[in-house]
This record gives C-alpha cells, structure tokens and sequence, in this order.
C-alpha cells in the first residue's frame, strides 16, 4: 500500500507532456532522407478503373515514385485479412473477399486508395498526385443495405447476394415456443446509427528500410503494435517479424479506429523499400473521415416476450449489420460474438435467440468502435426494456427490477457467464443520485416554461477486459487475448513496466505506475511504463475491449507477485530471517516482529552487486508475467438522463445525468471519471449528434466537421457519477474495465429521455432537432385523430 | 493549397489597381472562408490582396442616428466595444456568436457581407437594420446589395470600405445553430427601425438573405410575438439539406421571429 497506491486520485504524469505540446506522435518522427507520401483515391462508390496515367505525375517537381496496386500485388505483398472467423447457421465459413492494399482492378467506395505518390515534401506529392490521371467506368453502389440483396454486388464470385455470413446464436426453437406461451410480446424496429471515430490524430505511418539488415522500422498510430507486426508478417508478407519493428509512439486517441491494419501503412512500408528512403505518410482531416473504419451501423427487429406478470420469457432480434466493402481485421466478431452475447443485459432471460446477417455494401469498412457490439447490444435491451413498460403502463424502474438477475455467477443463454454485481444497488444508487423524488417537480417546472421534460433509464452490462484466449479461439479468433508485463527494477530501486497494452489516452503511465507504487511503496515518479515498440516489448496483444486493466494490469501484478518473492527471499537471507516473516511496508522490507529492516533500493542494489545472495539464486531482479484471463469482465451501471425538449424547434439539452457503474476495484478514480466523461460525450453523440450519412450514389456526405457533428463542451452537462466499487473474483486486481461503459450505456438513456418527453416510442439517432419537431407533430397528428 | 503571393495594399486605389492587373487576385480580408477553401484547394489565387492594413477600412463611431463600423473590423472587436455595445447591444451579440474565438479574432465585417455566405449572420442585422454599405465605387442599401447566395452587388474590383446601421429602437437576434458547423441554419434579426418593423432571417432562404414583408406588415399592428409567429413562410423559398428540411426551415423562421420579437421587448 502506498499513497500513490490503488485507489489514490493523483494526477496524470502524462498531461505535462500532452498539454505542453511535448508528446511524440507519429507525425512528429523526422529520418534522414525522409519522402512524402500521398494517396490518389477513388471519388466513386463503385467502379471500375480502366486505366491509370502516371506519366504527367512523375514528370512533377519533386517526384520520386507513384506506386499502383499492381506493383504491390507484384512484390507478393498479401491481400489484408480478418481474423476472426465465423460461420453460417448452415455451417459455411463467412464469405471473406480479396482485400487488396490498393485493387488495381475495381474501387468499391470513396477514399479507396488507387495510387500512392512519393515526393521529396508533402505539397509536391499532393500537386503530383492531382496529376494521375485514373480513368473509371462507374457502376452502380449499393448504401441500402437493409435491401442488401437487390445489389448491385460488391463482390461478384464471393458473395452474390452479398451475404456475408448469416450467423445466429441461441436456441431458436425454445425461444419460439416461449413466445408461443407468452401473454406480451413488445416489438420495436431499431437502427443504430453509422459513427465516423474522429480520433484527434489522425492516423500516420513512417517506414523505415535498413538495407544493410534487410529491416524495416514502422512508425505507425496503432492500439496493438504487436499485432500489426505479427499480421503484416504472418498474413501480408510485409517482412518476416524478426526483421519488422513496429512502434506506436504517443497516439491521439483510437476508439478501436486504430486497431487494424490499413492499407496505407503497408503500402509505406513497400515504398521504403522499393525507393530506398523512408517515407512518411499522415492523413488529413478528409481522408481520416472516409478510411478509418467506422462503427455500428445496424437494422435490427427485435420482439421481447414476457408472462402475465411483466417477468420476461423469451427475446428474438433479428439484425443486419452492414460490414462495408471489406471485411476489416475484427469486422466479424463486431456484431456477432461481442454483440449478441450481451442480448441478455442485466436480466434473468430464459430463452433469446439472435440471427445476425452480416453484409457488404459500397461504403468505407465498419469494424469495432468504442463498445463495439455492445452499445448496439445495449441499444436494443433497453430502448425494448423501456418501451415495455410504457406498454404495460409500469414504472421502467420496476419493469427493471422485476427482471433484474440477483444471484451470481449467473449463466446466459447466449455464452456470457456472469461475475458478481448488484444491479438492484446500482438502480438504487443511481435513483438517489439523480433525485428521483424530485423528478415530478422539476418536470412541473419546466412545463411552466414551455418545455417537455423527460427522464429515460439505461441499465447495461458489457463483457469487456478482452478475453480468455481459449474462449475466444473456441469462437474463431485468430490470436489468443492474454497479455504481457515485464517488470525490471534497476539497482536504485526505480522500476520500468514494460507491458503489451498499449495507451493513446487510457492514462497507463500513471494506473499502472500505482500498482507498482503500491505494492513495494515506490513514489509513482520513480517508475517508468514503456509500451508501443515491439523491439522493447517482447509481445502483448495491444488495448482495446476495456482490456489494459483487466488483462494488462493483472499481468503487471502476477509479475510483481515474482518480483515481491525474489526481493522478500534476498531480503530474509540478507537479514537472516524467514523469507515468510518478510514484510514490505513504507518503502522497507521488514521483518516482523522485529525492528530488522532494509530500504528497498538496499535490496535492489543487493539483487545486482550480487555478493551476497542466497544459494542458487540468480543475479538481478527483473521478471515476467503472461496472463491469461479466465473469464470476460462484466462492468454493469445505471445510467438515468434528464432532457428538457423545446417544443418549438425540436431542440433536447441534457439538463441531468447521472452514471453509477460497477467497474469493480477502482485504481485512480480520476482516472475513471475521465474515462466516463469521454465515454458519455461519445455516446450521448451517437444520440444526439453523430450520424454518418451516404447518399444513394455511396458519396460520403458527411466529410468534414460542417456536417458530422461531434459533441462539444456545451452540447453536455456536468455529469453525476458513483460507483459500486464490486470486487471481480476473475482476476487479481479485482478491476472490471471502464474504458467503454459511457457509450455502451448512454444512448438508450438519452433515446428514452427524449421519447418519454414526446411522447412516442418511435424516434432514431442522432435526434437531431427536426427528427424530435417532426417526432412531436407525428404525436399531436394521432393525438388529433383520436 | 497552391501558390500563391501575398500583397498588403498600402491605399484603396492600390488595391484596385492590383486587382486590374492579374484577374485572377483576390481580395483578402479575415480570410476565414478564403483562406479554408484555398486550404481544401478549391480556390487557387494567384495573389491575395490583403485589405486589413488600410486606415480607411478602421473605425466605429456613432454619426447621429447611425453606427457606422469601419470594413476591416473584426468580429470580436465588434462584441466588444462599448461603443457598438451603447448603440446596438443585439449587434454586438451577434458579433460575439459567429464561429469561435480564433475566427472571431480574423473575421470581418466586411469580408462576410461581401462573402454573402446563405448561413453568415451580418446580412441578417444589415438588412434588418435598414445598412448602408459605402464602397470604394458608391453606395448600397442592404436589400440592393445582396443578390443571391454568395452574390452581391460588388464588382470584382469594388471594396466595402464602411457599413453604417440605423441604431434601431429595438432589435433582437434569435440565432438557430446548424449542430455540425455551427452556423446559421436558421437566424431571425428583429428590429424597429425608422422606417418601421424589420425582420430579416439568414441561413434558410434560397435565395441568402431576406426580409419577411407579411410579418413586418403584422408588426406594425402591434409589437408582439404571436403577430409573427402565425404568418406562413412557404417552404418553396427555403433551402433544404441534410440539417434542416424547407418545412422545418419554414416552421423555423416563424417560431424564431417570434422569440426574437419577444427578445427585443
């Protein structure tokens, strides 16, 4: 224990660096000799490229080379994968289509890269690459993907009708059989809007070729070094890992966009090669809208049966997830196994079955987005919990609580087997916190001023810190979800925490120093966390899936516990005692009962002057941890949101909103707050904000910031949270993960706030201001009409 | 962004002669439309004339019944001053809700009028307030001086040197923000003006900037919100985008007229 231990709110080491302008993005790295790269893309949604003029190009200023899809095809570099791999309800294997780094052949939508220009400086390859001339014949897109199987084909030969994989999951027959005996059944049709994930860097790559090692160095923003090396060895013929260093420096934020591998960081690494000079690339704000994988996008129909005392009986959702025109690295896994396993939310559900059709269309790819499956997941749980009990006429806090699972573990139908929480507390605590009593005067008041007031709920549970390797590879997971620490602690006692995870923004450099200030009483200033650069960590699996804490942190502690053994056992030789009497308290190793103690630098330094060690013990003190979770984590909260709609306009302000989550152990809770905070701003975007919109011609239409609305400071309020503080029994640290929760559970929060304002179930996301008027006149037409 | 060259004009008749000489020159002033739309390379001067250095373009000063504000005025100087403040508080504010501080601190006034942006805010408060926008070639009045969406009645080689606003006896701004840009996706200036009510609304007419002549009519029967606010706008005359439907643009104008009416008192 320490100050600086778990659970202390100290503040970030990393801000000085960020807030001084001091971090180290990719963007930043500068090699001798660097090139600039610039990517030629396809305007059109779907066509065919019938020919590609580079003459004028490399006639330009500055112009070292335009590389073309052919030319990479030609070098052997593989078509990109996705890694998980799932099958039919029939039992056939997903339909996977060729991913070309750069198709020579056909673009299939905006923003495709076609040609790739290198320049000596940024502004000649940007003047060159208006000089390619790529000539196209234009075929018709398909955005429509509810009517995916209308065409036109995305990829003819692989997937006629489109289909990629119709996946299911549950026992249909019992669940059609529960309906059958049911006295409700409530039906809802559900769209979870397409979100662009807008990380503040956008994405960049260095490529670095050493033709004296036949190695190539990558700089590039990545959640997961290690995976992108292994990957780009195993699968893309890149390098051969031995000869690839990936390093991630500081990254600006991923929301899961920077999980995958793109085609543009292994065109980069080729360019270096093939022009003997290192070349940089970095998007611009347009290209990061159209080629970072985007999130959600679902059309789901859902029906929820329940018995003639509101208990529910039986859940069936049919749903279409559009994966866009390839199948990027996790894209399967997205809306099957991260999604339809949480369908059971935090309620006692006998019988649910899930069809999942997963289909191609002419848009950018949609793979895994802050939550990735479950906020579509909680999405349709609780807008269905809530518009049931508007159905039955029932309090949706007592329809919850009806339903709510008490005993744990608690096995789902679909997979998922839950650790403890206490969802009946979590509702309490989140009731207080809002003022619920209040809750009728408040809406009194703000009808005197014209306004419709409404209050919505959203209980959600999601399975997070990512994930037992052999569940996960049991599923068609192509790697394995452990992770790595290795702690090595100097002869002056300063400790270095090198750890697989990886952080853009998460705030390991601190929680992780706490765990190790906690445990030998260390000052967090004196330990170092070092991840990103698979030269320096030997492996790890990267971050995302709420997995740093969970599944990196409890790494981290099983290597300490190695450390702590080795330290106590010099320890006790050194002061003649039983290493089991070895206490570590304020920075000393003590020995109990007696006033016999050395300051833990005296023991460090010990393990390395080695000259008086225990038989057969080695010199140093530096050790390693690989673990592997035995279970998911299973973060669950409240979440009760307050709006106040102008009748008028159509406008909804968030005037409450109180988040009560059980993350488990809690490491830093300013930490944790932060982590909320941004989630919620995500999610309430997704509610009221973000929405990504193709027209029919599969043109991005919301491209730049003067129409993806991303929420702003004023767009939300100051934010009531607490916590359950829950120990997970699943592993050491007791932690659950906390890194997506806010956008798992706040959309449905904002979604019922505002229909219970209005008055009518039927509403989409983003409630922009006209959805919500003409939602309002929809109700006051079938109130007229009545 | 491509080449281009960078001139500061030492006179108005500098400038003009410039401007003669390479047709393909720009004026600049704040550049904050220009200078993007170079930045996304959809606009490719050969050189940029910069108006902001010129001493005739400076300036606020109250001329009896009239605030007159130099072209080359920023937008925060505008939300700032006392003396805009004193005269035309609804101008100021305004002034302060244009895009953000770094474009607040470039932006000017006489760069948006002649800009005539369909979601600017200043064509609003010109045309409400009965302006009169002096050149370097003569005079407008507002409503003769917007044309159409980005048009106005400058030639190319016309320079708004000043903009002079009747300080009206009561004026209100009731500004709709597109969620995504911020801007004007429907704004209402109100005010009583010599000549009587105006109410000019920006962001949602498709033809820019206009006057509503059947609510002023109704204004001029009684200063109230409900004499607006039941006069039918006909969405035909609305622009219509992924933010904002003619119908709920023309739903728009009538309850934000209504607000700022209420607004001026």
């Amino acid at each position: 224990m320490s100050a600086q231990g778990i659970g202390a709110r100290v503040a970030r080491k990393e801000d000085k660096r960020f807030i001084t302008g001091a971090g180290q993005y990719t963007d930043d790295v500068y090699e001798r000799q660097m090139s600039a790269a610039v990517f030629v893309r396809s305007p059109h949604a779907h066509a065919k490229i019938t020919s590609v003029d580079t003459s004028a190009a490399l006639e330009m200023p500055g112009v070292i080379d335009v590389i073309l899809g052919q030319d990479i095809q030609d070098a052997g570099i593989g078509n990109l994968i996705c890694g998980w791999g799932i099958q039919s309800k029939d039992g056939t294997p997903m339909k996977m289509a060729p991913y070309n780094v750069m198709d020579p052949a056909v673009v299939r939508y905006v923003g495709q890269p076609v040609a790739m220009v290198i320049a000596e400086t940024r502004a000649e390859a940007v003047d060159a690459a208006e000089a390619v001339v790529v000539e196209y014949e234009e075929q018709p897109a398909l955005t429509d993907f509810g009517n995916y199987a209308a065409g036109p084909v995305v990829h003819p030969g692989t997937a006629d009708d489109n289909l990629i994989c119709d996946w299911q999951l549950g026992d249909e027959a019992a669940t059609d059989a529960a309906f059958a005996g049911a006295a409700h059944v409530v039906e809802m049709d559900i769209r979870n809007n397409r979100l662009i994930p807008n990380a503040m860097e956008p994405r960049s790559a260095v490529a670095h070729y050493n033709r004296a090692e036949d190695h190539t160095t990558l700089w590039t923003t990545s959640q997961n070094p290690h995976v992108a090396r292994l990957v780009m060895s195993a699968f893309y013929n890149v390098a051969p890992e031995h000869k690839l260093r990936v390093i991630a420096p500081d990254v600006g934020g991923g929301f899961g966009s920077k999980i995958y591998i793109y085609p543009e960081e292994i065109a980069a690494c080729y360019a270096a090669k093939r022009v003997g000079r290192p070349v940089k690339w970095t998007a611009d704000r347009t290209e990061a809208f159209m080629t970072d994988a985007h999130g959600r996008d679902h059309i789901t129909k859902a029906k929820m049966a329940f018995d003639a005392d509101h208990r529910i009986v039986g859940f069936k959702v049919d749903t279409i997830a559009n994966l866009g025109a390839y199948m990027s690295l996790f894209s399967s896994a997205t809306p099957t196994y991260l999604y339809a396993t949480l369908l059971s939310g935090q309620y006692n559900i006998a019988n649910i079955y899930a069809n999942v059709k997963l289909v191609y269309s002419h848009t950018t790819p949609v793979d895994a987005y802050r939550g990735a499956g479950r906020p579509e997941a909680t999405y349709v749980v609780e807008r269905m919990m809530e518009t049931a009990a508007r159905q039955f006429g029932l309090s949706p806090v007592e329809l919850r609580r009806k339903n709510f699972i008490k005993d744990f573990p608690h096995q789902t139908p679909v997979l998922m087997n839950y650790d403890p929480s206490d969802f009946h507390g979590l509702m309490d605590t989140a009731l207080k916190t809002i003022d619920f009593d209040g809750y009728p005067a408040r809406k009194a008041e703000s009808e005197r001023r014209g306004m419709l007031r409404g209050i919505g709920f959203s209980s959600y549970i999601e399975a997070c810190g990512i994930a037992p390797s052999q569940a996960v590879g049991s599923l068609g997971a192509g790697v394995g979800l452990w992770e790595s620490a290795e702690i090595r602690v100097n002869p002056v006692g300063t400790v270095e925490v090198l750890t697989g995870t990886h952080s853009h923004g998460q705030s390991h450099e601190t929680t992780f120093a706490q765990i190790v200030s906690d445990r030998f009483g260390v000052p967090i200033d004196n330990v170092s966390i070092l991840h990103g650069d698979t030269d320096k960590v030997q492996f790890g699996m990267g971050t995302y899936g709420s997995r740093s804490g969970p599944v990196g942190g409890s790494a981290i502690y099983k290597a300490l516990d190695k450390v702590e053994a080795k330290a106590k056992a010099l320890a006790a030789h050194l002061m003649e005692a039983d290493a089991g009497d070895i206490e570590i308290e304020n920075g000393e190793l003590k020995v109990a009962g007696t006033d016999k103690k050395l300051a833990w630098h005296e023991v460090c330094l010990a393990a390395y002057t080695a000259h008086n060690l225990p038989e057969g013990m080695e010199p140093g003190l530096k050790e390693t941890s690989f673990y592997d979770p035995s279970n998911f984590t299973f973060p669950a909260g409240t979440f009760i949101c307050e709006v106040e709609v102008d009748p008028g306009t159509g406008v909804t302000r968030i005037v409450n909103f109180v988040a009560v989550d059980d993350f488990g152990i809690i490491i830093n809770p300013m930490v944790v707050e932060g982590q909320v905070h941004g989630g919620l701003a995500q999610g309430i975007g997704q509610a009221l904000l973000e929405g990504c919109v193709y027209d029919d011609e599969g043109q991005l239409l919301t491209a730049s910031y003067m129409d993806y609305a991303m929420p702003r400071a004023d767009d939300l309020p100051s934010f009531g949270l607490d916590h359950l503080e829950i120990r997970n029994p699943s592993n050491p640290l007791g932690v659950k993960g906390c890194g997506e929760a806010g956008a798992i559970g706040a959309p449905p929060a904002v979604i019922n706030a505002i229909t219970d304002a209005i008055g009518t179930n039927a509403l989409e996301m983003p409630a922009t201001p006209e959805r919500v008027w003409r939602a309002i006149q929809s109700t006051q037409t079938a109130m007229a009409a009545e | 962004m491509y080449n281009t060259t960078y001139y500061a004009a030492t006179s108005l008749a500098d400038a003009a002669a410039k401007i003669a000489a390479d047709g393909d020159a720009k004026f600049l002033s704040g550049g904050q439309t220009l200078l993007a739309t170079m930045k996304q390379r959809l606009a490719a001067p050969t050189m940029l004339i910069d108006l902001t250095k010129l001493p005739e373009l400076k300036g606020i000063s109250v001329e009896g019944d009239r605030l007159v504000i130099g072209a080359a005025t920023k937008h925060a100087q505008v939300a700032s001053d006392a003396t805009v403040k004193g005269a035309i508080p609804s101008l100021a504010g305004l002034a302060a809700t244009i895009g953000d501080p770094a474009v607040r601190n470039m932006g000017t006034m006489g760069g948006s009028l002649a800009n005539n942006d369909p979601a600017a805010d200043y064509p609003a408060a010109a045309m409400a307030l009965d302006a009169i926008i002096t050149t370097s070639k003569g005079e407008y009045k507002a409503t003769d001086f917007f044309t159409g969406i980005f048009e106005t009645a400058l030639d190319e080689d016309e320079i708004i040197v000043k903009i002079s606003y009747e300080i009206p006896k009561k004026a209100a701004y009731e500004k709709f923000r597109n969620p995504a840009s911020r801007y004007s996706l429907c704004s209402v200036f109100a005010a009583e003006v010599s000549g009587g009510p105006r109410i000019a609304v920006t962001g949602s007419g498709n033809e820019g900037v206009f006057r509503v002549p059947a609510m002023e009519e109704a204004l001029t029967r009684g200063w109230t919100a409900d004499a607006v606010t039941s006069v039918k706008i006909d969405p035909e005359t609305m622009l219509s985008d992924m933010h904002g439907s003619a119908e709920y643009r023309a739903h728009l104008v009538a309850v934000l007229a209504g607000r700022a009416v209420a607004k001026a008192g």
